[in-house]
């Protein structure tokens, strides 16, 4: 037989029809919904008089909008085009009879946290999205990506997505990590090796000691970010990590079911000699704690470097480079290091579970925000909530000055309340650094939850490694 | 869906890499729940100061470019979110196609859905035409979707590569949800497949 990746083989597990030229109608096993790229899809469907083919597939939950502060159960607390948004979203699960969580519901969260969270989302499944970070889910070994809204009402109607297959690409981290390097340095570091837009066209598998060595909170924020690196999806082979999540989640299989869904989870795996269309290898021990400094997420540097040139570019980004050091308010050769800040974010689908939370609480922990900063931690779910809670992490957080917040995206991408003013810097734990993403005129740098951590002591970018 | 088959318009020209859809269409517009209308706050934050005035400088703000039905943009145009307002905005305003020399791949299936052609072109057919684009509105560039050919205004033209199923369905305007209900029945076939393969799914 011929040799296949894990790509291939999930692909071919889920092809309802191919047409001669490779377009396929590919069944969809996932389908996540939230408030925000959703409300047209149904306008779609009451308007062609179609329905849900598979509402036990389908799960919703608001997330994008939603305040993360005290009684928020008051629509109140929204400004009126968030409310109208939510309240749509209310309605269509209803009307269509989809799981969902509301806002109420402890289990409410960022739609790529509660879907694994929940066991919605298990190895060799196709998971699909409006929402390009359901790259999340290829942790698990599920083949997961974002959709636009007309592709989010074609799976409603459909339950398959019209597809054409992408190339294969291996991502390899050998051997493992320095102290102090995380998941988050490692989706980064490959970004700034490959280019926002080297993964065009690919699947990533992400593969080799350092990843297998990752959690799957660590294989998430991985995964997570293969959309910035331009790939349709990014997977990592599930094995005893992944099972071990999996079990027991309330959507995962049981009993006779559970063992039948091992058995066939074990043969996912690249052959060893499937092709690949392009191989990237990164040492372990080569990557750094790292901080972008520009507005792409593909502006990646170790901490203890300086801010570039932007003639040390070539072609369209040297343009590109000028416009971001102009909207970042920086100046070439300035230590990254010394970079001030004023706000510090926890929290989004790259960096919202319970390890990411862990990580910056051991930073913090018998410390405290530097006078005059604003730090908010946002958990990804209402169970990653009470978990921190549960272990003390809210505790130290708040004893250090954060504040304390209830599950959302917020200000990932600032459709809520939480946002930047203009001029404000901060480094954030989330997965994009582009003009106005966290406010008009705000100042992104992305860093790890250590890092993270670390800037809100200190006031300023800060090498993680000097505070363990 | 309207049908797309040859376009002569005003080019814009937009040399920056890396645009993105927050760029395109801000977050704030999002909350709409409707598809129409997002043209006016096409590329927001570039086009408007925090006043809501035009910057002059900003290309779409031009005389010359106000009419523009196609961009000429640098590598990697609609990178990031996946938010199809992106593409709805650029209709709404009025833009047909995009040139460049790559898209990301979410935004790229996006543009079909709404009737955009997004044309990729290698470095230098994308150099030429945007120098051809800074000429300005007597500046008029032909898109042929039959031919897949991009003519400058000074009569260069170059070759585009389309899949053939996303061309056939643009061309004739086809609701690609109509076309996969056709195979209703093998959706059908392959559920009850999958139901005894992966009941746990």
């Amino acid at each position: 037989m011929c040799p296949k990746t894990l790509y291939d083989k999930i692909w071919d597990a889920h092809v309802v029809h191919e047409d001669e030229d490779g377009t396929s109608l590919l069944y969809i096993d996932r389908h996540l919904v939230h408030e925000v790229t959703s409300p047209q899809a149904f306008e779609g469907l009451r308007m062609a008089g179609r329905t849900v083919r598979a509402p036990d597939k389908t799960i919703a939950v608001p997330d994008h909008n939603v305040p993360t502060t005290d009684g928020r159960d008051n629509p109140d607390q929204m400004p009126e085009d968030s409310r109208i948004q939510v309240a749509a979203l209310d309605t269509n699960a209803k009307e269509f009879g989809i799981h969902y969580y509301p806002v109420s519901d402890v289990r409410q969260g960022i739609v790529h946290i509660v879907g694994p969270e929940q066991g919605w989302t298990l190895p060799g499944m196709t998971v699909v999205c409006g929402d390009s970070h359901t790259a999340t889910h290829g942790a698990f070994g599920a083949l997961a990506h974002g959709i636009g809204t007309s592709e989010v009402e074609h799976v409603l109607a459909t339950q398959t997505l019209i597809q054409k297959k992408s190339k294969n690409m291996k991502v390899e981290i050998t051997g493992q990590l320095a102290p102090g390097v995380t998941a988050k340095d490692i989706t980064l570091s490959v970004i700034g090796a490959t280019g926002t837009a080297g993964g065009t066209g690919y699947v990533i598998e992400y593969c080799g000691e350092a990843i297998r060595s990752l959690s799957m909170e660590g294989r998430m924020t991985v995964c997570n970010m293969a959309i910035e690196g331009g790939a349709r999806a990014g997977l990592i082979a599930p094995d005893e990590t992944t099972f071990d999540y999996v079990k027991g989640r309330p959507h995962a299989p049981k009993g006779a079911q559970w063992e039948a869904a091992l058995a066939w989870w074990k043969t996912l795996y690249s052959d060893d000699d499937a092709h690949w269309d392009k191989v990237v290898t990164i040492r372990g021990e080569d990557i750094a704690p790292v901080v972008t400094w520009g507005t792409s997420p593909e502006d990646v540097l170790p901490i203890t470097a300086e801010v570039p040139a932007p003639e040390s570019f070539a072609g369209g980004k040297v343009e590109a480079a000028k416009r971001a050091l102009a909207y970042m308010g920086l100046e070439p050769g300035q230590k990254l290091s010394d970079i001030e800040i004023d706000t510090v974010f926890i929290g989004s689908c790259t960096n919202g579970r319970i390890e990411d939370l862990r990580a910056a609480a051991q930073i913090l922990k018998g410390k405290k925000v530097k006078d005059g900063m604003r730090a908010m931690v946002v958990p990804g779910s209402g169970l990653v909530r009470a978990q921190a809670e549960e272990e003390g992490l809210a505790d130290v957080f708040r004893e250090a000055g954060f504040e304390w917040r209830l599950a959302g995206c917020s200000m990932c991408l600032a459709m809520n309340p939480d946002q930047l003013s203009e001029g404000e810097r901060c480094a954030s734990t989330s997965n994009r650094n582009f003009e106005g993403r966290q406010g008009y005129k705000g100042r992104t740098h992305l860093v790890s939850p250590a890092m993270a951590a670390a800037a809100a002591v200190t006031g300023k970018l800060t090498d993680v490694r000097d505070l363990m | 869906m309207e049908k797309f088959e040859t376009l002569t318009g005003i080019a814009a020209p937009m040399p920056l890499v890396n645009i993105d859809t927050d760029m395109i269409i801000p977050k704030k517009f999002l909350k709409t729940i409707k598809r129409s209308g997002l043209g006016v706050n096409l590329f927001d934050e570039m086009r408007y100061d925090r006043q809501g005035n035009e910057i002059p400088d900003f290309v779409l703000n031009q005389p010359q470019y106000r009419d523009a039905e196609i961009l000429v943009a640098g590598d990697n145009f609609g990178c990031g979110s996946s938010r199809e307002h992106a593409p709805w905005a650029l209709k709404d305003f009025g833009i047909k196609s995009v040139i460049s020399t790559s898209f990301a791949d979410i935004f790229y299936n996006n543009c079909f859905k709404n009737g955009i052609l997004p044309i990729v072109l290698p470095q230098e057919a994308v150099d030429v035409l945007m120098k051809d684009a800074e000429k300005g509105s007597n500046a008029r560039m032909t898109v042929d979707l039959e031919a897949q050919t991009v003519t400058s205004s000074d009569g260069d033209t170059f070759a585009f590569e389309i899949d053939p199923f996303k061309k056939h369905c643009l061309m004739n305007g086809l609701d690609d949800i109509g076309l996969s209900l056709e195979k209703a029945p093998a959706i059908d076939a392959f559920e009850a497949q999958a139901s005894q393969a992966r009941p746990w799914v």
